[in-house]
């Protein structure tokens, strides 16, 4: 088991790259980010790692920290688990057994589907489900980017989230114990390699907030992978039977799969981090009454939409579902007895929180409520908060300044020429 | 702390608005997140009230370190039978309404539901003023 940091994010900023516009500034869900001296800045504390930035960075300059391949050369036997997004990366192919099989030339010795954890949690979420064990409206945990969403701005829904362990952490302990059972190697032998199409499932792994321990070694940015079988997979000859997911499983890449799985019919499918927050906000309403399921993931399609993923999620999910139909509807699950639960809810992190003492937390409210009726309300972001709110917040924390405001240092200079001009100031010469 | 509101009455698309402008503030104050649940639910609750019966309103907030006080002023038609009102189930809302998912008759005994003090002051033809207390503590 792998040692982990608490706030480790795969999020980062490529310095070099940034031009400090102020476009993932105002696109983070969390208002982790802001532009200080030119460069944008993530807050760790609050950053959820959904990759948005990533997507949207007209410059590039944000990325997602991955493992390489080098890093396969740390075990005896490797396993590629593979998300089903991957799937639908080829335009080559749609035979999964070839798309699978390409995997071994990258010096994997065997492959795993993270289908077949999907599948099992979907069993295990209908059964729960029918027996009334869960908070309904009932929460996906499949996504961590909303997992940490809840975790830092919707206290009330954590225990709306399914008591369930995500499907690549299942998959990844029941893959390594079949490979202990087939080589005969210790458990720490074996590397179990996720191909990822988020930053979120990389974090999730390698952070000490999400899961307690991870059975996963490390994780691979799946166009990294696609950028090595674009070209190799289709002269690839000798084909092995590899694939043994069901449609079920795989249809978790993209949205309305899982909760087309949930076995009620009063399921929702939220796609987009945006979609997700103004449902998350009703739900803490109490407006969803007639809802049983969410299912809520960060991408734009699910995770066919991914910031990792090569093709574009329209396409990936024509694959995904043309894929499905030739697939038997549940295939080799997990049979090993390895628990569903997962190691605990996400704890709340109240990172919105302005100050321990609820006395001071009110007087800076107020402050701000001050400050906010002296700036302009454009929302511009051009000094380096994503809203006014925001920089009224970041002036009652300390971090910045009225005159941060280029329309409120503007106002001032013109009170300054106008108060000059009218008592007749002489200003020093420029010479 | 006060935070002051009015409703714009017969508009539904804003109803709900100012609770999760609410909503957002307590967050920041960092309070109980068992407090802010109830202050949205009733707060969204009392709101679409004030739309749907009373043409809007004005809504008052006081946050003190022991307790959030929400008073819900509307000039409307005023609550002829208080005590029907109070049931569940039971509503004066038009069928209009009704179909837009609301009406259901759970608005006032969820609001008291999700309050630790309420208490009503309704005058036919008047309107209607409702003070809620959620204690923090």
């Amino acid at each position: 088991m792998m040692t982990k940091e608490p706030y480790w994010h795969s999020v980062r900023l490529e310095r070099d790259f940034c031009k400090g516009c102020t476009t993932c500034l105002k696109q983070c869900p969390t208002q982790a980010i802001r532009v200080q001296n030119g460069k944008a800045k993530i807050l760790k504390e609050r950053c959820i790692d959904c990759g948005e930035c990533i997507r949207v960075c007209p410059y590039h300059a944000k990325k997602a920290v991955t493992d390489g391949f080098d890093k396969l050369s740390d075990y005896t036997y490797t396993i590629a688990l593979v998300a089903p997004a991957f799937l639908g990366q080829f335009s080559k192919t749609e035979d999964c057994d070839l798309i699978l099989t390409s995997l071994l030339y990258l010096g994997f010795d065997d492959v795993y589907e993270v289908a077949r954890g999907a599948q099992e949690i979907s069993k295990e979420t209908r059964e729960l489900l029918k027996g009334g064990e869960l908070m309904t409206p009932c929460i996906s945990s499949a996504c961590p980017a909303v997992s940490r969403l809840i975790a830092v701005r919707f206290p009330n829904l954590i225990h709306h989230i399914i008591p369930l362990r995500s499907p690549m952490e299942l998959s990844a302990e029941a893959a390594r114990r079949e490979a202990v059972e087939k080589t005969g190697l210790k458990p720490e032998e074996i590397g179990v390699f996720f191909i990822s199409p988020c930053a979120a499932k990389a974090t999730a792994v390698k952070d000490g907030v999400t899961v307690k321990e991870t059975h996963v070694s490390g994780v691979i940015a799946m166009k990294d992978v696609y950028l090595r079988l674009a070209q190799k997979i289709s002269t690839i000859q000798e084909v092995k039977h590899l694939s043994s997911a069901g449609s079920i499983g795989t249809l978790w890449a993209t949205s309305g799969g899982e909760a087309s799985a949930s076995g009620t019919k009063r399921w929702i499918s939220v796609d987009g981090i945006d979609n997700v927050i103004r449902v998350l906000e009703d739900m803490e309403d109490d407006k969803l009454t007639d809802i049983e399921y969410v299912e809520a993931l960060a991408c734009p399609g699910g995770c066919v939409g991914g910031p990792l993923t090569a093709e574009n999620n329209f396409v990936a999910r024509s694959r995904i579902n043309r894929i499905c139909e030739t697939l038997p509807e549940e295939c080799g699950g997990i049979h090993q007895e390895i628990p569903r639960a997962w190691d605990g809810a996400p704890v709340y992190r109240p990172v919105m929180k302005l100050n321990e003492n609820l006395e001071t937390a009110m007087q800076m409210a107020m402050e701000m409520e001050d400050i906010l009726e002296r700036l302009p309300g454009l929302d511009c972001g051009s000094c380096g908060s994503p809203n006014c709110r925001t920089l009224a917040e970041d002036i009652v924390r300390g971090y910045a300044e009225e005159t941060d405001c280029i329309f409120v240092t503007r106002e001032r200079l013109r009170e300054l020429l106008r108060h000059v001009s009218e008592h007749h100031i002489e200003l020093p010469n420029q010479d | 702390m006060v935070f002051h509101y009015d409703v714009d009455g017969n508009d539904f698309t804003l109803a709900g608005e100012i609770s999760s402008k609410v909503k957002k503030r307590l967050k920041q104050l960092g309070l109980p997140p068992e407090v802010i649940r109830k202050v949205s639910i009733a707060m969204y609750e009392a709101e679409i009230n004030m739309v749907i019966h009373a043409n809007g309103g004005a809504i008052d907030v006081e946050v003190t370190p022991q307790a959030v006080h929400i008073t819900f002023a509307d000039q409307g038609p005023g609550i002829p039978d208080l005590e029907k009102a109070m049931q569940e189930g039971f509503s004066t809302a038009s069928n209009e309404v009704r179909e837009l998912g609301f009406g259901a008759g759970m608005g006032l005994p969820n609001i008291k539901k999700n309050s630790d003090n309420m208490t009503i002051d309704t005058k036919v033809g008047e309107g209607t003023t409702i003070k809620l207390v959620i204690n923090i503590a």
